[in-house]
């Protein structure tokens, strides 16, 4: 902007010139709605997660157990050679404090995303979850935290049958 | 135009109405897989570079292009994904290979289309949302407006276009991809509830899912690497304007004008005469006729005669979508045109099986981006 200019000519818009329609506009609301299929990986992962149970995968040729499973594995392009029960404890390997909502309203009580690496996983490799039953301040980056599941009758195949991670010494 | 680039590989899986087994990942990696041992490359070492097709809003996933590598063998690999019809998808890898940055690249397109609840809601979203959108009709009711005027400028009957669904579902039977092969008469079609006039449920190809993964590849490695690379000879697309309310409605000038472009690569001047067969958009049947004239496999106003007399069947002067097409294999959403320019392939090596064509050398393959676009593209292949 120069700094010549010194007046703005014109009128700013007010919410009341959209309600009484004086400015023009068309809304669209798409109804957009899918359910995708599972399959053979993800579809284990969710039933096991229904049975309490955190399930991966493990390649015998990069020797990586990953975790949530895939029938391939990316690295060598090769199917996946045996499913592997893991912990459903682990280490986080980072976190975030968010504090606003989807529409950026502040949140009262903030959510802690983290990634945490699965205790019988390759080093690195994690799921992604929220951390709760901790203050924002006490959490820390190789903390270790533990599944808090919701109980089994409520349970119904989704990364939500985990509640939460909660720290663990 | 001289033998630059060659299909080696082909790779495909699904082509069902249903897949509920496997997720589209694993549907994308199964044809991954087949592609690659069909071109006998190992995608982590060999392939270079990655061109995808897929539309976010079929998809459910914003920024599509990042679910794609892992189930190519694409990771840490030059990738991008291509938001237009499968040929398009298609000649951006051709064109990656022409410019002798790679030596070989693989393209895929994939349809889950029945994973989409709301598949008239998304294809509505596509339209202007100022002055069409909030006339809430179904936005199939644009093939009918195109179908009326074609009909009625060409001549073009109802009957006819019913006879490409009863031809192209009666070749579905003898593809084993197919979905919707059926043996259906000509009042079947036209007694079909209707959609929106003069389109009936019939006269529209019924959605399937799948995959397709091509591999290419440039002259010295598919000669090294292929008993049987089949050849590019010439790529061509355009995009007509959009507008509902100006565009042509009795002719596909998009697919006209990306043949042109095609042809002239390819050096073919009579396209009847020097092509053996074509796969051609037949999402609806109308669209078949449509596309016909306006790639000059016949004149203006012949298409429908030309079905009528059987000329476009198996064993016809000129088989048009010997493979069942959309109408007989399923629609597959932006994959289709890689699934007509698959059936080249097939039909180039010889290895289509009970639908194989005799003594064929050059095939054209020509993919409509669907409803409500005017936006198309045409491949040219020899064996
Ligand atoms: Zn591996």
């Amino acid at each position: 902007m120069t700094a010549k200019i010194k007046e703005f000519p014109g009128v700013g818009l007010r919410e009341s010139d959209f309600t009484e329609r004086k400015v023009l506009f068309t809304e669209w609301k798409p109804d957009a709605r899918y359910a995708w299929d599972a399959g053979v990986a993800i579809g284990r992962y969710l039933a096991e997660l229904k049975e309490g149970r955190i399930i991966g995968v493990r390649c015998h040729h990069c020797r990586r157990t990953v975790v949530p499973p895939r029938i391939f594995c990316e690295w060598c392009f090769r199917p996946m050679d045996e499913w592997v029960y893991l912990e459903d404890h682990g280490v986080v390997n980072t976190f975030s404090i968010c504090y606003v909502q989807w529409d950026m309203e502040r949140l009262e009580e903030p959510l802690i995303p983290a990634v945490i690496e699965i205790a019988g996983a390759s080093k690195g490799v994690g799921i992604l979850h929220l951390l709760g039953e901790v203050d924002p301040r006490e959490v820390k980056i190789g903390m270790k935290v533990k599944a808090v599941w919701k109980p089994a009758a409520e349970r119904i195949g989704a990364i939500t049958d985990i509640r939460y991670f909660k720290p663990i010494n | 135009m001289p033998k630059e680039v060659a299909i080696i590989g082909v790779g495909y899986a699904g082509f069902r109405a249903l897949t509920p087994e496997v997720s589209y990942k694993e549907l994308m990696y199964e044809a991954a897989v087949k592609a690659y041992e069909d071109a006998g490359v190992d995608p982590r070492r060999d392939i270079e570079s990655f061109v995808t097709v897929a539309e976010d809003f079929t998809e459910g996933t914003s920024i599509f292009d990042e679910y794609v590598p892992d189930q190519l063998g694409a990771v840490l690999k030059p990738v991008h994904t291509i938001s237009g019809e499968g040929l398009h998808g298609f000649i951006a890898a051709y064109l990656q290979v022409l410019t002798g940055a790679m030596d070989i690249v693989a393209v895929e397109a994939h349809s889950k289309a029945s994973n989409i609840l709301t598949p008239d809601e998304i294809m509505a979203f596509a339209m202007d949302p100022v002055y069409n959108r909030p006339l809430r009709a179904n936005p199939h009711f644009i093939a009918g407006l195109e179908m009326n005027r074609y009909l009625c400028e060409t001549g073009t009957t109802r009957e006819q276009c019913a006879l490409v669904v009863a031809k192209n579902k009666h070749n579905a039977l003898y593809n084993p991809l197919a979905a919707y092969g059926a043996s259906i008469a000509v009042e079947d079609v036209l007694e079909s509830e209707m959609v929106s006039y003069p389109l009936s449920r019939l006269d529209m190809s019924p959605r399937a899912d799948g995959a397709i993964v091509m591999v290419l590849a440039a002259r010295e490695r598919a000669e090294e690497l292929s008993d049987i690379p089949i050849w590019i000879r010439g790529v061509g697309w355009c995009n007509d304007s959009f507008s509902l309310e100006n565009r042509d409605w009795t002719n596909a000038i998009y697919a006209a004008r990306a043949a042109e472009m095609a042809y002239r690569m390819a050096g073919i001047r009579t396209p009847w005469q020097e092509l053996d067969f074509a796969e051609i958009d037949d999402t609806f049947s109308y669209k078949e006729l449509q596309h016909m004239e306006a790639l000059r496999l016949c004149r203006p106003g012949e298409a429908g005669l030309l079905v009528e007399d059987g000329a476009t069947e198996i064993g016809g002067e000129f088989p048009v979508n010997p493979s069942g097409g959309s109408l007989g294999m399923g629609h597959l959403l932006d994959a289709s045109g890689l699934a007509r320019l698959l059936e080249v392939v097939l039909q180039l090596r010889g290895e289509a099986g009970q639908h194989q064509l005799s003594d064929v050398e050059t095939g054209l393959a020509f993919g409509w981006r669907g409803l409500p676009t005017t936006s198309g593209a045409a491949v040219i292949l020899s064996n």
